[in-house]
């Protein structure tokens, strides 16, 4: 097990050693007693009437008890975390998550929000509450010991309180097509001096950059990165790589230039044009980002230039 | 008997129409066998391996001339060949991405084949359904005269178990697909939400069937397990009873544990803990098997040939699958472990350690009987050292990289786990080393391989009784039952 991070963490880990060194225990008695009858009991020589107890109801009982007693033990004591674990605390700081394919998108009380990078305050319960646009998924922080699915159709909800700063991973796993494996997010947790600030500065990103590096930025954090390539090779969309201005085909048979009209288009009304040899699967960014950061974008795929 | 005057099942009548259209139990067994086979090859598709329990020539074992329906018997075949090309076809056409388990609503919107390949899982649904139906009938109608329920082989009452299995659970898989077809085809709203649906009743239903299923591969390789440890032991069985009311109490118990593999789909908190509970009540009886069989070799006379290796292998495998489901049932665990390597890891060890290895070892058992051929004994033991040690390097590996986080269905990862995905491909070399000895050693034996006499291991159970390999009829005259399956203390068998 990774080093746990979150106040659950422990509990978890105290029943899985638990259950551990019950089962070696376990395996031990069995298979030392293979060992033993297959040496012991080796057949030598020609065959023999065999004897011994064939029926023993003081042994068969025996050895259905002491599982019954272990995993009654095992059954309360998860069960008891478990609870635990979704039954978030009043005070809660509630942030709601956003799964779709293939990336999660966090919102702050305050209107601030984040793509696949989930910010939070140390030392403070966190309540997510949870909802997908298209298909399952499932939000998952190992370090944390917690997962939850996410559904398109009911909101889902967990819980976690991470007692250090540090950065965690943030899975999907519920296979959600093509890009799953790509869906992989981070959990950062700061000092609450950090986090205040953090989020009072949230919208003031990218000053002080050119444009197309803070497009740049905005390629991997709002996880453009995931199906679109930049070194020519097509993923699950198309790569960037030397685009403006080429003609592209599109899936119709028309062709269309790449240009600025195009990009933006693309980015907030990803259906109205499909490159041909690609599925339209790519979401909608509307409300996701703002003009700025689409014209970020837009330079940062101009100044990719093929050599 | 006299090999030359007896007639064989293999020779008599010959050609090719004779396979293609033949009503004997024995010969189907083999076209499964060569079926199935011809699949572990090409992929290992999962219906196909819920096909594994009628690989064997099991009839012999009550003394019945053969199955009470012979052509629901080939029927089942045929449809399970038709289902199963056109599960390959779907893979090969368009292929498929929606993992085994369909999980909607991304299998009712991915643009992938899924209707041809549920299509392929529905038809061999009633295969299953027809052969569950067939071995009912014949364990209750066809026994012989003298044995009694508490006489049978008890490799037949795990075949009972799964055969209540087939015939109840299945016809609900099927529906489930159905309805996921309607839905793909017509767009009405069943599971997806976009139409008004509901997704987390597909998992209700998917799981209804799909964790009985487990148990229709199991239960027969338990039943298995039974026989060669007590052929290979000399011994009578421990604790009869005990085994054959644990398969049915397996079988019961899986009805009710479907939501243990939807402890994170946002059921109730209550739905959990009750799923919890009733899961932990399927380790007893598991639990009760393990014990019976170790009582079984006290005061035995073991010897380790290819069959007894393999049925060890199981004992060992199993258990290790067994206790690792324990840490699944627990739900605060559980939510850790959901949908990552360690459950990878954990089927892996209770499907291909235990129904595998016990697959292997009733074929490496039966050999002799089925093709009145014996193997190479030598090779056979390299080839289980190889496929044992293969096994643990591949799978153990999962468990350690299920419990650091990594989830499963990932082609890509990070390179925190590069290590352990290295060492447990490595394994999977070592694995597949083994089974490519296996296959030609067995094939060599078919031609080159010593004839086998009519009872090569000793065995106290009625298909032994009769020549390698038997008649057409199973048994030229119905046979007298002078003991019961496992009376090694009673009736001294010489090997011949």
């Amino acid at each position: 097990m990774p080093p746990g991070q979150s106040t659950i963490a422990p509990e978890v880990d105290a029943l899985f050693n638990f259950i551990l060194y019950s089962a070696i225990v376990f395996f031990a008695i069995v298979v030392l007693t293979i060992v033993y009858f297959v040496i012991r009991y080796r057949r030598r020589g020609k065959e023999e009437l065999t004897s011994g107890v064939t029926q023993n109801l003081k042994l068969e009982i025996l050895w259905t008890a002491i599982p019954i007693i272990l995993v009654v033990i095992v059954f309360f004591w998860g069960f008891r975390v478990y609870l635990k674990m979704y039954v978030s605390p009043k005070d809660a700081y509630e942030i709601k998550v956003t799964g779709q394919q293939w990336f999660w998108s966090f919102n702050y009380p305050n209107g601030a929000s984040t793509v696949n990078d989930l910010v939070v305050p140390v030392g403070k319960p966190i309540r997510l509450l949870m909802s997908s646009k298209d298909v399952i998924h499932s939000f998952y922080v190992p370090d944390f010991r917690i997962k939850m699915d996410v559904l398109p159709n009911r909101y889902t909800g967990i819980w976690f309180e991470a007692p250090e700063v540090g950065e965690h991973n943030l899975f999907c796993a519920e296979y959600c097509g093509t890009s799953h494996s790509d869906m992989i997010g981070r959990v950062r947790v700061l000092g609450e001096y950090e986090f205040d600030q953090w989020i009072q500065e949230g919208a003031g990103a990218g000053e002080g950059v050119s444009p197309a590096e803070y497009g740049k930025q905005l390629y991997t954090s709002k996880a453009c990165v995931t199906c679109h390539r930049i070194d020519g090779v097509p993923h699950t969309g198309p790569s960037f790589l030397g685009i403006y201005g080429e003609a592209q085909k599109m899936a119709d048979g028309s062709s269309v230039t790449v240009d600025e009209n195009y990009i933006r288009e693309s980015i907030l009304h990803p259906q109205a044009k499909i490159v041909a040899g690609f599925q339209p699967v790519m979401p909608t960014y509307q409300g996701l980002l703002d003009d700025r950061q689409i014209d970020a974008l837009i330079a940062f795929i101009k100044s990719l230039k093929k050599e | 008997m006299d090999a030359t005057v007896v007639p064989n099942y293999l020779k008599q009548p010959k050609g090719l129409k004779s396979w293609l259209f033949t009503l004997d139990h024995k010969r189907i067994g083999l076209l499964y066998l060569a079926g199935i086979m011809t699949f572990f090859i090409v992929g290992g598709v999962l219906a196909l391996i819920i096909r594994l329990e009628l690989l064997h020539p099991g009839k012999d074992l009550v003394g019945a001339k053969d199955v009470a329906f012979p052509r629901l018997n080939l029927a089942s075949w045929y449809v399970y060949i038709f289902g199963a090309l056109f599960a390959l076809y779907s893979i090969i056409a368009g292929s498929v991405d929606t993992g085994w388990t369909f999980y909607t609503p991304y299998s009712t919107r991915t643009t992938t084949s899924v209707i041809s390949m549920t299509l392929g899982v529905f038809i061999l649904g009633f295969s299953s359904i027809f052969t569950g139906l067939n071995f009912i009938v014949t364990i209750h109608k066809l026994r012989i005269p003298g044995m009694t329920w508490f006489k049978m082989p008890l490799f037949v009452w795990g075949l009972y178990a799964t055969a209540i299995i087939q015939v109840l659970a299945t016809p609900v898989l099927g529906i489930t697909l159905i309805l996921l077809i309607l839905e793909r085809t017509f767009g009405i709203g069943i599971f997806d939400p976009s139409m008004g649906g509901d997704p987390v009743l597909y998992q209700h239903f998917f799981w209804f069937y799909s964790h009985p299923a487990v148990y229709i591969m199991i239960l027969p390789g338990m039943g298995i397990i039974s026989e060669l440890i007590a052929t290979f032991s000399h011994k009578k069985i421990f604790g009869y009873s005990a085994i054959a009311f644990s398969s049915l109490a397996i079988a019961f118990i899986s009805f009710l544990v479907w939501g243990h593999h939807m402890f994170v789909s946002g059921q109730s908190e209550l739905a959990a803990m009750i799923f919890s509970s009733l899961t932990f009540l399927v380790a007893i009886p598991s639990g009760i098997k393990v014990f019976n069989w170790l009582a079984t070799m006290y005061k035995g006379r073991i010897s380790l040939e290819t069959p007894m290796l393999y049925a060890l292998s199981f004992l060992f495998l199993f258990t290790i699958g067994g206790l690792t489901g324990i840490f699944l049932g627990a739900l605060a665990v559980d939510v850790h472990l959901h949908d990552t390597y360690f459950i990878v890891a954990h089927f892996h060890y209770v499907m291909m350690g235990g129904t595998v290895m016990a697959f292997l070892g009733g074929l490496h058992f039966w050999w002799p009987k089925m093709f009145g051929r014996m193997y190479s004994e030598r090779w056979g033991k390299i080839s289980v050292a190889l496929i044992f040690i293969g096994f643990n390097v591949t799978f153990f590996t999962q468990f350690i990289l299920g419990a650091k986080g990594m989830p499963r269905r990932y082609y890509n990862y990070l390179d925190q786990y590069q290590p352990l995905h290295a060492f447990s491909s490595y394994g999977s070399w070592i694995l597949g080393l083994g089974f490519l000895i296996m296959f030609i050693y067995l094939i060599h034996s078919l031609f080159r391989g010593r004839r086998a006499s009519s009872n090569p291991w000793g065995s106290l159970t009625l298909e032994w009784t009769n020549s390698s390999p038997p008649p057409p009829e199973n048994f030229l005259e119905t046979p007298k039952l002078t003991h019961g399956p496992y009376d090694y203390d009673k009736v001294l068998v010489e090997r011949e």
